[in-house]
């Protein structure tokens, strides 16, 4: 779908927090790979649903659990059109990223993996796609093994991947687009080469599937996690995108009403994925509020802000070359939707609280990446990432507040 | 620059931010303790050379914030010399000082973090070396953590 001009030159008006001052200035907010800002369309699709439909849904047999039966169930099928999925039964609503994750690493890790295998991840994954693989190591005996990165331009070495890359790898975890580098991964490539030896698929989508066109199918991956407040929705709902007969044949991740066929005093059985993975009462208003979103971005369409996305971390990255002492991390060429780096001399933090004082919210830290850090020789820092809303003119703001902050902590004159 | 921002940045702060004092690990130290805030992943390292119960000798090493860096060289200079008592009375009115912004008259230069108050989220920078450096003179060996205090 193109992007009509007018959708895309009111779009500042869809996202009424722009607009507002912060320590006297016009606010720059620059924090959207944490989480993005809310457009109006999505906030008045949860106004609607609970003015409207709320009610308990699945099993109810009055009109208002019907609709909300029908309004979830809808926004299952609209995120599942909106990844490209066989099926909308393949889309299984969590809490967001980290939940799905923890929900494969435990469900499917837990069913599958032995002594001797091993998790395959790479070095730039988010502490969300390290932890619940180490758990799920200590729980099966299996060991974890890690895909290098190039250094700085922040790259994943494909050259090691024959390397790494062997029988006993019975599943390769990586993130899509890297939280802290910006780098796109090839994931298509990635999958292949991991079907060629057998190994099961996990993407981390939490960065790219509000920024880029999206196809499970295209990408071949197994399973594909994503939260919805880093694509224009709240916070609290995420999916779990998983193929359907690997899903079918996962033990639950937790039990509870909904998930089960039928239950005795001793054993239950349990219902077909998606609703094995969906105890108790979802998170249906939420649900609704994500499937908003997904018509929010298409209307303004995915290569439109795949496009943009593009341009201003281009030129972020250019203006930002020229201060001095500035180490940027992550491709010099194609990247997502951010920058980040570091200044010899002055901390992430103290850069991020001078920002704030111009009213720019920038993030600064080890971003949940402490393992790239460490590969980096680094301890943190300084990210600023875009999203639909964000301008040229707000570049200029950023490479201006750090001149002055880069003054303020020179070397005494 | 706002008066809060520049009640945080004193120049006794720029100052030991950049010329950092007893930075290093003391060969002879014979207690030390690492200290750790995971929100922010700064680090801390305190050496301690304890005569009986006096600091005899005392360094840091570590990475962050000009706050964190700064209050470490600082109370490497207050802690120089200080019973553990002394050590310990210290620190809670520098506690004071980083929560409330109240400054005592006879504080010395520790007075400078009362700009601190003012940022609730850098407090914990401020404070990490110190509870680095409490755990080292009470031999206790578990890392400091910022988030196993109050702050």
């Amino acid at each position: 779908m193109s992007a009509t001009p007018s959708a895309w030159d009111r779009i500042r008006d869809e996202f009424p927090i722009l607009n507002q001052q912060v320590n006297g200035h016009p606010l720059v907010y620059l924090d959207n790979a944490a989480t993005t800002q809310k457009p109006r369309a999505v906030m008045s699709a949860l106004d609607r649903f609970y003015a409207r439909d709320n009610s308990n849904v699945h099993r109810g047999l009055h009109a208002l659990s019907m609709r909300a039966t029908d309004d979830y169930e809808g926004a299952r099928a609209r995120v599942a059109r909106f990844i490209n999925a066989q099926a909308p039964e393949e889309v299984v609503f969590t809490r967001g990223t980290t939940e799905s994750i923890n929900m494969v690493a435990s469900s499917w890790g837990g069913a599958n993996l032995r002594k001797g295998d091993v998790i395959l991840l790479t070095e730039m994954e988010h502490h969300s796609n390290i932890v619940p693989w180490q758990l799920a190591a200590q729980r099966t005996g299996a060991t974890l093994r890690y895909l290098p990165v190039t250094g700085d331009e922040g790259l994943l070495d494909l050259g090691a991947l024959d390397r790494v890359l062997t029988p006993e790898v019975k599943v390769f975890a990586f993130t899509h687009v890297s939280n802290t580098l910006g780098t796109i991964n090839p994931v298509a490539e990635l999958c292949a080469r991991a079907r060629k030896v057998g190994a099961v698929t996990v993407i981390d989508a939490a960065q790219s599937v509000g920024h880029m066109p999206l196809d499970v199918r295209a990408i071949g991956c197994d399973f594909l996690a994503f939260s919805g407040h880093k694509m224009a929705c709240v916070t609290g709902i995420g999916a779990l995108y998983g193929r359907k007969a690997l899903m079918d044949a996962m033990p639950p991740y937790q039990g509870g009403g909904g998930m089960i066929s039928n239950v005795d005093f001793l054993e239950s059985r349990w219902k077909p994925s998606p609703e094995r993975f969906e105890a108790g009462t979802p998170n249906f208003g939420d649900a609704v509020a994500l499937g908003a979103a997904c018509d929010f971005l298409d209307s303004l369409g995915r290569d439109e802000i795949r496009r943009r996305d593009g341009e201003l971390s281009r030129k972020a990255y250019e203006r930002l070359a020229e201060l001095p002492g500035i180490r940027l991390i992550g491709p010099r060429g194609e990247r997502g939707g951010l920058v980040s780096f570091a200044f010899a001399g002055v901390h992430a933090h103290d850069v991020v609280t001078f920002a704030d004082e111009d009213g720019i919210a920038l993030r600064g830290g080890h971003h949940c990446n402490q393992p790239l850090m460490k590969r980096l020789g680094l301890t943190s820092t300084v990210r600023a990432s875009f999203y639909v809303y964000n301008e040229e003119r707000e570049i200029g703001a950023l490479v201006e507040s750090m001149r002055r902050t880069l003054k303020f902590f020179g070397p005494e004159s | 620059m706002s008066a809060e921002l520049s009640d945080l940045y004193q120049n006794v702060i720029l100052d030991h931010n950049r010329r950092p004092r007893n930075r290093g690990r003391i060969p002879s130290a014979n207690r030390s303790a690492h200290g750790d805030n995971p929100s922010c992943g700064d680090q801390c390292d305190v050496f301690l050379r304890l005569d009986g119960d006096r600091i005899a000798e005392i360094s840091f090493e570590g990475s962050g914030c000009a706050i964190s860096q700064a209050s470490a060289s600082l109370m490497t200079t207050q802690l120089k010399g200080k019973t553990a008592a002394e050590a310990e009375r210290l620190y809670g009115e520098f506690h004071e000082i980083v929560t409330t912004g109240k400054e005592p008259e006879d504080m010395s230069d520790l007075g400078a973090f009362a700009g601190v108050h003012a940022f609730p989220a850098r407090i914990k920078c401020a404070t990490l070396s110190w509870h680095a450096a409490l755990n080292a003179l009470h031999g206790d060996p578990a890392p400091a953590t910022t988030e196993s205090h109050i702050d």
